[in-house]
C-alpha cells in the first residue's frame, strides 16, 4: 500500500493540488472579508451582476463564432474580433444617419432590428470573404498555418477599416426608450434589454443547430468530414455557412453592445472583446455551443464582481485594474479542475 | 622618374593636408554631426502616428511642420529634413523608434515623444547617442527629475510641455478654492502620465486639507467601468466627511468617455463633479460622451493665448486645415524653434562647405535658453530640461456650444493666480 503511494506520487499532481486548494482558499477568504466588511449594499451587488451579465452576453455572442468554427475546422479564427468590429463600426454610420433623421427615436422598435440586421450582414460578408481568401486555400495545410494567417488577417482587417473610417473614436447615439432604469431598482433598463436580445439570438442558434437540416449537416461535418461527404453533404457549403452564421452573430453583438455602451467605436474595438470571447469559449469547452454561452456569461459576471469581491477583500490595492487577472485566473482555475472546460468539448472518437 | 615621384609626393601631401587646413575639426566631447556641402539638416520626430492616441501625434507634427514652414524649410542655407518615426504611446514603441533614430548619425535632435511612457524608454538610448529628445507633451514629473530623486532624467532631455507637478497642483487648488470640494476620488490607467498626475493632485489635495477617499485604476481597453465606480460609491458612503466630491480621471479616450458616461448610472455619484485633464481635452470628447454626462465637466490643461497664437491658428487653418486636435501643437512649435535656433547658433561652417554641429555644444545652447518668448509663454530651461514654467495652465469647462455647435476648445474658466475668468459671451 505504502509502496504504491510512493510509486504513484507525482510532483505535477502535488503542485496542481496545492494550486487548487490555494486558489479556493484565497477566493473564500477574499469574499468573506469583503462581505463581512459590509462595504457594498445588496443593490450594488445586483447592479454589478447585471452589468456583468450584459457584458457577458456580448462575450457569449462573439464566443459562439469561435466555437462554431472550431467545432467544424478545429481551427481558432483569431480574426473573429475584427469581424465583430467590422459590423459594429459600419453600423455606427447607419445608426448616426437614423439618429439625424429622427427615425431612431421615433421608431426604435423598427430601427434597432434594422441596425442589427445590417451589422450582421456586413460581418457575415467579412467572415465569408475571410474564409474564401484566407482559410480555404490552406485547409489541408498543418494546423499552425491557418492560425498564423488568422493573425495576419486580423491586422489586415483592422487597418483596412482604419483606412475606411479613420482612427478617431465614434459613439452610437443614445436611444430614449432604453435610458432610465427598471422601476424600483438601480438596474439600467438597457442592460436588461441587451441581455434579452442576446439570449434570443443564442436560443435561435441553438434551435438552428439542433433542430434543422442545416444544423444536422453541421453536426455531421464536425463529427467526420469524409463520411459526411460520402453521405452527400457539401462540405464547402457547410463550412461557408458556419462562418456566415458566426459572423452574423458577431455583427449583431456589435450593435447590441452599442445599445448599452455607445462609446469607444473605432478600428481597434474588436481586439480585446475578441480575446475575452476566445477565453469564454475555452472556459465553456471549445466546440460546445451551450458551453460558449455559459462561458461568456460566467466571464462577464466574474469580471464585474471579482475585483470588488475577492481582490478588495484580500487587501489588494487598485483591485479594478486587475480585472483581467481575475478573468484569466478563473480560466486557469476552471482548466485545473476541468481541462475540457465547464461543459467539455463534444468530441467524436476521431478527434480525441 | 624623379619628377614623377615628387609629383606623387606633392599629390599625397595635398590629400593629407587639404582637409586639415580647410574643414572644421570636431572638438566636441560627445561627438559632432558633420554635414557635407549640400547635405540637409536632419531632425527627427517621434510621435504617435498610429493607435488610440494618434490625435496627439497629428497635433504635435502640425506644430513642427509650421515651425519649419515659417523658415521656408531652410536653416543656414540648407534644407531642413524631417525624419518621421512612430513611437506610439508605449514603452515598446518609444524604444523601437529611439533605436532607429540613434542609428542615424546625421540626426541632430528629436521632437517627441508624445507620451511619458515612450519618453521614459527612449531617453536612455538617445542620451547615449548624444542626441536631444525635446518633448511637446510628455508631462510626467519623473522625466525631469534625476535618478537620485527617483526620476529617469538623462542629459539631452528637454520639454516645452508643463511638468505635471504644476498641473496636479493647480487642479487641487481649483477643486478646493473654487469648487469647495472636500473629498476626492482619482482614477488612473497605469500609465506614468496618469499615475503621476493623479498622485500630485491627491497629495496637494491632502495638504490643502481635503480628504482623498479613493485612488484606483482601470486597464487600457476596459469598457465596463461599473465595478470601479461602484467601488467609489462605496468609498463615498463610508467616508466620514460630508461635502462636494470631485472625481479626477486624467486618462485618455475611450476609457475617459466610459467613466464619464457610466457615472450617471451609479447611485451615490449623481453629484460628483467630473474633472479630467489634458489627455481627454480633445475635440471628440463631448460628442462621444454625450451631453447628459459631460456638460459642465472641468478639465485641467495647457492654456495658450495671445496674438502670436491667433496668427499661429490662422496658419494652421491655411496649411493643415481646421483646428489642432489637441492642446500641445504650440508646445511642439516652440520646441522645434528652440532646437533649430540652437543648431543655427552652434553650427560652424568650414571653408569647403562642411557644417559641423557639436552635440554637447547643442545641449549647452538649449540648456542656456532663458526668457525665450514662445507661443506658450516665456520659456527658461532648467538644468534638467524643464523649459516650461507652468504659467500656461488653466481649467476649462464644457458648455453647450461644444455639443451643439462643434465649438472647440471650450472656454477657460479659471487661471492660477488669477482665479475665475469671466466667460466671453458670443
Amino acid at each position: 500500500m505504502n509502496q504504491n503511494w510512493i510509486e504513484d506520487f507525482s510532483w505535477v499532481d502535488l503542485i496542481i493540488n496545492v494550486l487548487r486548494v490555494g486558489i479556493i482558499v484565497l477566493v473564500i477568504v477574499g469574499s468573506f472579508n469583503t462581505l463581512a466588511s459590509g462595504r457594498f449594499t445588496g443593490e450594488q451587488w445586483l447592479s454589478l451582476v447585471v452589468s456583468g451579465l450584459a457584458q457577458g452576453s456580448i462575450y457569449a455572442l462573439i464566443a459562439l463564432g469561435y466555437t462554431l468554427v472550431y467545432g467544424i475546422l478545429l481551427m481558432i479564427n483569431f480574426a473573429h474580433g475584427e469581424v465583430y468590429m467590422a459590423g459594429a463600426f459600419t453600423a455606427y454610420f447607419l445608426a448616426d444617419y437614423f439618429n439625424r433623421t429622427g427615425f431612431l427615436n421615433n421608431y426604435p422598435l423598427l430601427a434597432i432590428p434594422l441596425l442589427i440586421l445590417f451589422a450582421g450582414f456586413i460581418s457575415m460578408m467579412v467572415a465569408i470573404l475571410l474564409e474564401r481568401v484566407a482559410y480555404r486555400p490552406l485547409r489541408n495545410s498543418p494546423r499552425l498555418v491557418p492560425l498564423i494567417t488568422a493573425i495576419g488577417a486580423s491586422f489586415f482587417l483592422q487597418y483596412t477599416f482604419r483606412g475606411f473610417y479613420g482612427s478617431g473614436f465614434k459613439s452610437y447615439p443614445t436611444i430614449d426608450i432604453l435610458s432610465g432604469s427598471i422601476p424600483g431598482t438601480n438596474v439600467p433598463l438597457n442592460q436588461v434589454v441587451v441581455f434579452i436580445f442576446a439570449l434570443v439570438l443564442m436560443l435561435g442558434l441553438y434551435w438552428l443547430v439542433e433542430h434543422t437540416r442545416l444544423g444536422k449537416a453541421m453536426r455531421a461535418v464536425s463529427e467526420d468530414k469524409e463520411v459526411s461527404s460520402l453521405m452527400g453533404i457539401d462540405i464547402d457549403r457547410i463550412i461557408v455557412l458556419t462562418f456566415a452564421i458566426g459572423g452574423a452573430l458577431a455583427g449583431a453583438a456589435g450593435v447590441i453592445n452599442g445599445l448599452y455602451r455607445p462609446q469607444g467605436v473605432n478600428f481597434f474595438m474588436g481586439f480585446i472583446p475578441g480575446i475575452k470571447a476566445f477565453t469564454a469559449a475555452v472556459l465553456g469547452g471549445i466546440g460546445n455551443i451551450i458551453g460558449a454561452m455559459l462561458g461568456g456569461l460566467f466571464l462577464g459576471v466574474i469580471e464585474a464582481v471579482g475585483p470588488n469581491l475577492v481582490l478588495a477583500g484580500l487587501g489588494v490595492p487598485g483591485a479594478n485594474q486587475l480585472k483581467d487577472v481575475i478573468a484569466f485566473t478563473m480560466l486557469v482555475l476552471v482548466l485545473i479542475f476541468r481541462p475540457q472546460g465547464i461543459l467539455g468539448e463534444r468530441l467524436a472518437e476521431k478527434k480525441a | 622618374m624623379k619628377k614623377f615621384f615628387s609629383l606623387l609626393l606633392l599629390l599625397l601631401a595635398t590629400m593629407i593636408v587639404a582637409p586639415m587646413t580647410f574643414a572644421q575639426e570636431c572638438d566636441d566631447e560627445i561627438g559632432c554631426v558633420v554635414l557635407e556641402d549640400g547635405d540637409p539638416i536632419s531632425i527627427a520626430t517621434m510621435l504617435t502616428i498610429s493607435g488610440n492616441t494618434a490625435f496627439l501625434g497629428e497635433d504635435s507634427a502640425g506644430g513642427v511642420e509650421i515651425a519649419v514652414e515659417q523658415r521656408d524649410g531652410e536653416l543656414l542655407g540648407r534644407e531642413i529634413e524631417i525624419v518621421e518615426e512612430d513611437s506610439g504611446c508605449s514603452a515598446e514603441g518609444g524604444q523601437a523608434a529611439a533605436q532607429r533614430v540613434a542609428s542615424d548619425e546625421f540626426i541632430v535632435g528629436v521632437i517627441g515623444t508624445n507620451c511619458s511612457s515612450a519618453a521614459t524608454a527612449a531617453l536612455p538610448i538617445l542620451s547615449e547617442a548624444g542626441m536631444i529628445l525635446f518633448s511637446s507633451s510628455a508631462t510626467s514629473p519623473s522625466l525631469t527629475s534625476v535618478p537620485d530623486d527617483g526620476g529617469v532624467y538623462e542629459p539631452g532631455f528637454y520639454r516645452t510641455a508643463h511638468n505635471d507637478l504644476f498641473q496636479g497642483a493647480i487642479a487641487a487648488e481649483f477643486a478646493i478654492d473654487e469648487l469647495g470640494a472636500s473629498r476626492l476620488a482619482t482614477i488612473h490607467d497605469g500609465s506614468p502620465y496618469a499615475d503621476g498626475l493623479q498622485a500630485v493632485m491627491a497629495d496637494t489635495f491632502t495638504e490643502m486639507g481635503g480628504e482623498v477617499i479613493f485612488q484606483g485604476a482601470v486597464n487600457v481597453g476596459d469598457t465596463d467601468m461599473n465595478p470601479i465606480l461602484t467601488d467609489i460609491a462605496a468609498a463615498v458612503a463610508a467616508s466620514e466627511t460630508d461635502g462636494p466630491l470631485v472625481l479626477y480621471f486624467p486618462i485618455f479616450e475611450p476609457e475617459g468617455n466610459f467613466i464619464a458616461a457610466q457615472s450617471l448610472d451609479v447611485p451615490g455619484l449623481e453629484d460628483a463633479i467630473l474633472f479630467g485633464a489634458d489627455g481627454i481635452l480633445v475635440e471628440s470628447f463631448p460628442e462621444n460622451t454625450g451631453q447628459d454626462a459631460a456638460l459642465g465637466m472641468y478639465f485641467s490643461g495647457p492654456v495658450v493665448q495671445g496674438e502670436a497664437y491667433e496668427e499661429f491658428l490662422a496658419l494652421w487653418d491655411e496649411e493643415i486645415g481646421g483646428v489642432p486636435p489637441a492642446g500641445f501643437h504650440a508646445h511642439a512649435y516652440d520646441a522645434a524653434n528652440i532646437l533649430l535656433d540652437a543648431v543655427a547658433e552652434v553650427a560652424v561652417e568650414g571653408d569647403d562647405g562642411t557644417l559641423v554641429i557639436g552635440r554637447q555644444a547643442l545641449r549647452d545652447a538649449i540648456t542656456a535658453t532663458e526668457g525665450y518668448e514662445g507661443l506658450t509663454g516665456t520659456l527658461t530651461c532648467s538644468e534638467t530640461g524643464d523649459c516650461a514654467t507652468g504659467e500656461a495652465l488653466g481649467v476649462f469647462q464644457l458648455t453647450e456650444a461644444e455639443f451643439t455647435e462643434d465649438a472647440w476648445p471650450p472656454p477657460v474658466v479659471w487661471l492660477p493666480g488669477v482665479g475665475m475668468v469671466e466667460m466671453e459671451m458670443e
